[in-house]
């Protein structure tokens, strides 16, 4: 059954052959078997999970049933699970229960579909790795000593192991396309605004968005559909209809204008990794698409750009966890500010603290101007960039990751290494437009991804883009062996 | 840009962050390095380029000044590493 794509799931369900509450257990069994080697949940509560389940199946008795009613699935564990213990990575939160679902949480819950568990990542969503993580590294299942990317390395992970058929992540420089293109599977980063961060907890505002794992763009399309849309309980969500994305994975796509960034083809790209990207974009020629060179020559500034703008938000955002309200409190505090203190110094790992303070250093007085201010105009001219791209070609396409995954332990020493990893996602965040990664090949058994870019709310346009690709490809039908 | 143990220090504190005496050297190492890559920014000329704070240009929404929310305290005060009578207890902060 963890073979089965969600649409086939979801068909099997409508035909009982066979019941939520068997594919939920079929699932669980594979986390008990395998999820040791992987480490890629945090929480996994049978019993809720197959209530879950057999509510969903009591529903599709009911003929209340929707396309999703009774598929398991998983959360990022940055999303808030109302009576589930929701960690965000970092022993701040390690034993925090929300008294709330995030909003996305409760309109897949309203779908029907069941939650397996909540997956491991990157402390507060800042690495690119999954080795920040306070509950250890999550590993590849396409190679346990290579890292799954990050942040949402869990839930990548998982979905690449076949231990959940979808799950969802967050992206605020690349956090859902890297992984994706390291574990081989598609992953969608949609615009900011698109899919609600009620109850998704903050990193850096302008930048976060929530969005979707799948090994499929259709199962991606499905996900997405069940999620996006307007939430009043978010300030910058935005009012506007959600497509039907599975309705238009089959436009044809001749006459498509897909540009190619020179910039991302530049010196750090992996030659072989290289390769395989061109021949993923052949493909879309044979499909009818035509190839542009374009330039975003701003594009180098966006890993400095990003690595101020998002820290100062974070040192903001995390402010809130003071020792006082929930979270993590130091021992006998002598007084207000040792609390404060103690509380945060022992709560956070290192690489949240070194953000916390960057984002102090370059918000404070005689450096705001300087750093924060400067970003922000930087910010501009990057975005500027893509708007005019997008006025002569409708997509861009080039490698979501310079490289295929790298092995545990060989950026931690040297975050700047690590931020660099990061330089083809987070020129996106930082414009707002929705980015997707699929599978697109591989170096040495080890999955390459293929980003596309669109302008703003085309995810409808990468999600029928990445579909006809997997119907002339079976790059997305692979599985690492260990995991069978 | 290289900041030294003292300047680390001050971050810290603004920050509310206890830092490792003994660690202040290593902060200084990194954080430097991390701002000289930030620094990279100060060569581009953005003059006449408006900050960008947010990625969709849009108004902020309004919305009808009712009450929406409900009495959530309780939920809240179980969540409290130390609450008492409905409140939540801090050290003395008057003496």
């Amino acid at each position: 059954m963890h073979s089965l794509s969600v649409a086939e799931m979801a068909e099997a369900l409508a035909q009982g052959q066979c019941t939520s509450e068997e594919l939920t257990e079929a699932f669980l069994e594979r986390i008990a078997q395998f999820d040791g080697a992987l480490n890629s949940l945090v929480t996994v509560e049978p019993e809720r999970a197959l209530a879950q389940a057999r509510e969903a199946d009591a529903r599709r008795r009911r003929s209340a049933a929707g396309p999703l009613t009774g598929v398991p699935m998983i959360h990022k564990d940055i999303f808030l699970t109302a009576g589930q213990r929701t960690t965000c990575g970092s022993r701040m939160l390690g034993d925090f229960v929300p008294p709330f679902d995030a909003t996305i949480v409760a309109r897949c819950a309203a779908a029907g579909l069941v939650t397996l568990g909540k997956a491991n990542m990157d402390e507060f969503a800042m690495g690119s790795s999954n080795e920040t993580s306070h509950f250890g590294p999550v590993r590849n299942p396409w190679d346990p000593a290579r890292v799954p990317g990050g942040s949402s390395g869990g839930s990548a992970a998982a979905v690449a192991a076949r231990l959940a058929p979808l799950a969802t992540g967050s992206d605020t420089g690349g956090s859902i396309r890297q992984p994706a293109a390291l574990c081989g599977i598609t992953g969608l980063k949609p615009t900011y605004g698109r899919v609600s961060r009620y109850g998704m907890i903050a990193f850096a505002s302008s930048l976060d968005q929530a969005g979707v794992f799948g090994r499929d763009a259709q199962d991606c399309a499905l996900l997405l559909e069940a999620m996006a849309g307007f939430d009043p309980r978010d300030s910058t969500s935005v009012d506007r209809p959600v497509p039907h994305y599975a309705g238009s994975l089959n436009h044809p796509l001749s006459g498509l204008r897909i540009g190619i960034p020179a910039e991302f083809f530049g010196a750090g790209l992996d030659p072989a990794v290289g390769e395989a990207v061109e021949a993923a974009l052949e493909v879309f020629e044979t499909l009818g698409a035509t190839l542009h060179p374009v330039h975003l020559p701003n594009l180098g500034l966006s890993v400095p750009t990003y690595y101020t703008l998002a820290p100062a938000e974070a040192s903001s955002n995390l402010s809130r966890f003071d020792g006082v309200r929930y979270g993590h409190r130091c021992e006998h505090p002598a007084n207000l500010e040792d609390l404060y203190k103690r509380s945060r110094g022992e709560g956070f790992g290192a690489e949240v603290k070194r953000r916390i303070m960057i984002g102090t250093y370059v918000l404070s007085a005689g450096y705001y101007d300087a750093y924060y201010l400067k970003a922000q105009r930087c910010r501009r001219l990057i975005t500027e960039d893509f708007r005019r791209v997008f006025e002569t070609v409708d997509v861009l396409a080039g490698p979501t990751a310079p490289e295929v995954a790298f092995r545990l332990g060989e950026k931690t020493d040297d975050p700047v290494k690590m931020y660099l990893s990061d330089i083809n996602t987070i020129a996106v965040n930082l414009a707002g437009l929705p980015g997707l990664s699929l599978p697109a090949g591989f170096v040495e058994n080890l999955p390459v991804g293929l980003q596309l870019i669109g302008p703003h709310f085309e995810e409808g346009r990468l999600l029928n883009m990445a579909h006809q690709y997997q119907r002339e490809t079976d790059w997305h039908r692979r599985h690492p062996t260990a995991f069978a | 840009m290289s900041l030294n143990i003292d300047t680390v220090r001050g971050i810290a504190h603004l920050a509310r962050l206890a830092v490792d005496e003994a660690e202040l050297e290593t902060h200084a190492l990194t954080l430097s390095r991390c701002l000289n890559l930030l620094a990279e920014i100060n060569a581009v000329d953005t003059t006449d380029v408006t900050e960008m704070a947010h990625p969709l240009d849009l108004a902020q929404r309004l919305r009808p000044d009712e009450v929406t929310e409900t009495d959530v305290s309780a939920a809240c005060l179980a969540q409290a590493p130390a609450a008492e009578n409905g409140l939540f207890l801090v050290p003395k902060v008057i003496e």
